[in-house]
């Protein structure tokens, strides 16, 4: 009876529905003018504090690093404790090839980064990514604790806990050298960071971005409709490692050495709870995350390091208990804008 | 050569009984709820802190303050439980991570502020000092201890496991959390009470580890590690997989260690891995 008197509501609101709804899927992945905010804030910056720029492009390293996490954790729904091996891999990877060969070159080098992350990502997805829950998480870590292991058991090539300092590479593109305040290395992460933006940008709305989203709501429906659900994580994952080779390489090549420090589990959770801080799942977390990240830590180690490490904790806690349970709002907000526009 | 087999093995099975005092409690509740909790270790450091405290500052023997810190820590424990994890039963496993990494964050932070980096001690007394002859070798008795208390509690946890009531409830309930609930089993209260005694326990090895590895605020991530290695090789919410877990990963980590001092850190994980990899559920989980 109420199903027959609804009947011709529900028909006429319909074609409105669904034209609302192929509108929104039509205007999903258009830029919007306020995507432009966060590059003008890091031109600006760059003009505005011209003596920290050491400090900006270690910022935009971190926020390359926790988009690549974005990838996996807020579009694919993998939950890892080893994203820091990747980053660790570019790093040795841009470093070996500097000390060890003498290739200076540092954009070939970021491509040979991204390279041996890749292939560190298929091999390690391809075996890890069948596994869910608590085995996916310790062998995530353990795996990362293994690859420091190994970097510690060939010190002659690897420098051992001591590193391997000296990692100069030459000017860039043959013509831009490096100054002290390092202007010419936070030009170089931010190109670098806008292009591979923009890479991500394309993933995440593309068909392949979708089918991603639709194994992280329902991966069992995912199988039932035959999408190839194992392919596609791995290749998530290769393409995440990939980028965080990248973060990996440029952290290497701006710093100027690497340590074996780069695998540690503290490098794992710091990106994983700058991703949270910014909210996942959105791209734009990473970019807020990171530098309220690098704020917190600026501000609260000059009282002490132990203040910063509770404020940490307080705020991680904080996050999960009364933000994350209604999420985060401003990634409903930017839904909210994504729809209307 | 068999010399060497025996210290392997004598001293592998007095980590495995730390390993297993500490992972046994978190086994527990992570297969009665599957909570993720990263907090265990610090627990644990907490427990080998008020261990310090209580020899050091008010001269209690060590054996009562290592019976004082598993009680205060097991009933701290409780307070936690019913204020921050209570809320995140059934929710995300990242949000369970998180969070747990947060409160260990903390409590990291908390210790160092008051104790400072640099590694405690503890004063032994005499009876737990220098070696114990067992007729064809004489052992560290501060080990045997160690083995002594281990064995005791494998077989008390067999007892509560096996023979009463509240362990068959927790079995059943590991088995099928659902069923347990629909015939009239209150699962969160027995998630709180071996949540409490898990603390308690891992408070406990905590104490116990100070005279074996040192005591730094770093050791609540460092050993996480290795607990939740046990946990996840043993298969969680199993009494048995938690101990042959310890023990398999124990007494590999030693003779690692023992036979190739380099590549000592290694072999831990790979055997793990290669459990893991072969039984993703650990070794006596389901699924």
């Amino acid at each position: 009876m109420a199903a027959d008197s609804l009947a011709p509501t529900v028909a006429a609101a319909l074609p409105q529905a669904r034209e609302r709804a192929a509108r929104f899927l039509a205007a999903r992945h258009r830029l919007r003018p306020i995507e432009a905010l966060p590059w003008l804030i890091a031109l600006a910056a760059f003009f505005i504090f011209p003596d920290r720029m050491m400090l900006g492009s270690q910022a935009l390293i971190m926020i390359l690093f926790a988009l690549s996490l974005d990838l996996i954790l807020g579009f694919a729904g993998i939950v890892t404790l080893g994203h820091a091996a990747f980053f660790g891999i570019g790093a040795y990877t841009a470093g070996l090839l500097i000390t060890r060969l003498q290739w200076t070159e540092p954009i070939t080098g970021l491509l040979a980064a991204a390279a041996c992350a890749a292939v560190a990502g298929v091999l390690s997805g391809w075996i890890l990514l069948r596994y869910r829950g608590l085995a996916l998480l310790v062998l995530t870590l353990s795996t990362t604790i293994m690859l420091q292991e190994i970097g510690n058991l060939v010190p002659d090539f690897t420098g051992g806990y001591d590193g391997i300092p000296g990692v100069v590479p030459a000017p860039l593109l043959g013509r831009f050298e490096y100054d002290l305040y390092g202007h010419t290395y936070y030009l170089y992460a931010l190109v670098v960071l806008f292009l591979l933006f923009f890479l991500a940008r394309r993933i995440v709305y593309s068909p392949f971005g979708r089918a991603l989203a639709g194994i992280r709501e329902n991966v069992a429906r995912m199988h039932a409709l035959g999408s190839p659900v194992h392919w596609r994580l791995v290749t998530a994952y290769a393409i995440a490692a990939a980028i965080a080779g990248i973060a990996g390489a440029l952290f290497a090549q701006t710093n100027g050495f690497v340590t074996l420090g780069v695998f540690d589990f503290e490098r794992s959770a710091g990106v994983l709870m700058m991703l949270i801080l910014g909210g996942t799942g959105w791209l734009y977390g990473a970019f807020i995350g990171a530098v309220l990240y690098m704020v917190l830590e600026n501000r609260l180690s000059a009282v002490s390091p132990e203040f910063w490490q509770f404020g940490l904790g307080f705020v991680l806690v904080a996050v999960v208990l009364l933000v994350r349970r209604p999420r985060w709002d401003w990634v409903k907000l930017w839904r909210r804008v994504v729809a209307r526009t | 050569m068999a010399n060497t087999a025996i210290s392997i093995l004598f001293d592998g099975v007095a980590y495995a009984m730390f390993l297993f005092i500490v992972s046994v409690g978190l086994s527990v509740t992570m297969g009665l709820m599957g909570f993720v909790n990263l907090a265990h270790g610090a627990f644990a450091m907490a427990g080998g802190y008020l261990v310090v405290t209580a020899t050091q500052s008010f001269g209690v023997p060590f054996p009562l303050a290592l019976v004082i810190a598993a009680v205060a820590i097991g009933a701290v424990s409780i307070l936690f439980e019913r204020t921050l994890y209570a809320g995140l039963y059934g929710a995300s496993e990242l949000d369970q991570v998180l969070m747990t990494i947060g409160l260990t964050f903390m409590v990291i932070a908390a210790i160092t502020y008051f104790y400072g980096p640099l590694p405690e001690h503890v004063r032994m007394p005499d009876y737990l000092t220098g070696e114990i002859n067992l007729g064809f070798r004489s052992f560290p008795t501060y080990r045997v201890f160690i083995i002594v208390i281990g064995a005791v509690l494998v077989a008390v946890l067999w007892y509560g496991f096996e023979r009463t009531s509240l362990g068959a409830k927790i079995r059943a309930a590991v088995d099928n959390h659902r069923m347990a609930q629909s015939i009239g089993i209150d699962v969160a209260r027995l998630f709180r009470i071996s949540f409490a005694l898990g603390s308690g326990l891992a408070a406990l090895g905590g104490g116990l580890a100070i005279q074996l590895f040192g005591l730094t605020p770093s050791f609540a991530i460092l050993y996480l590690v290795f607990f939740l290695l046990v946990v996840a090789v043993g298969g969680s919410g199993t009494l048995w997989g938690t101990l042959i877990a310890a023990l398999v990963l124990g007494i590999c980590d030693t003779a690692g260690k023992y036979l190739y001092a380099d590549a000592g850190g290694f072999f831990i994980y790979a055997v793990a891995v290669a459990i893991l990899l072969i039984k993703p559920a650990g070794l006596y989980g389901r699924g």
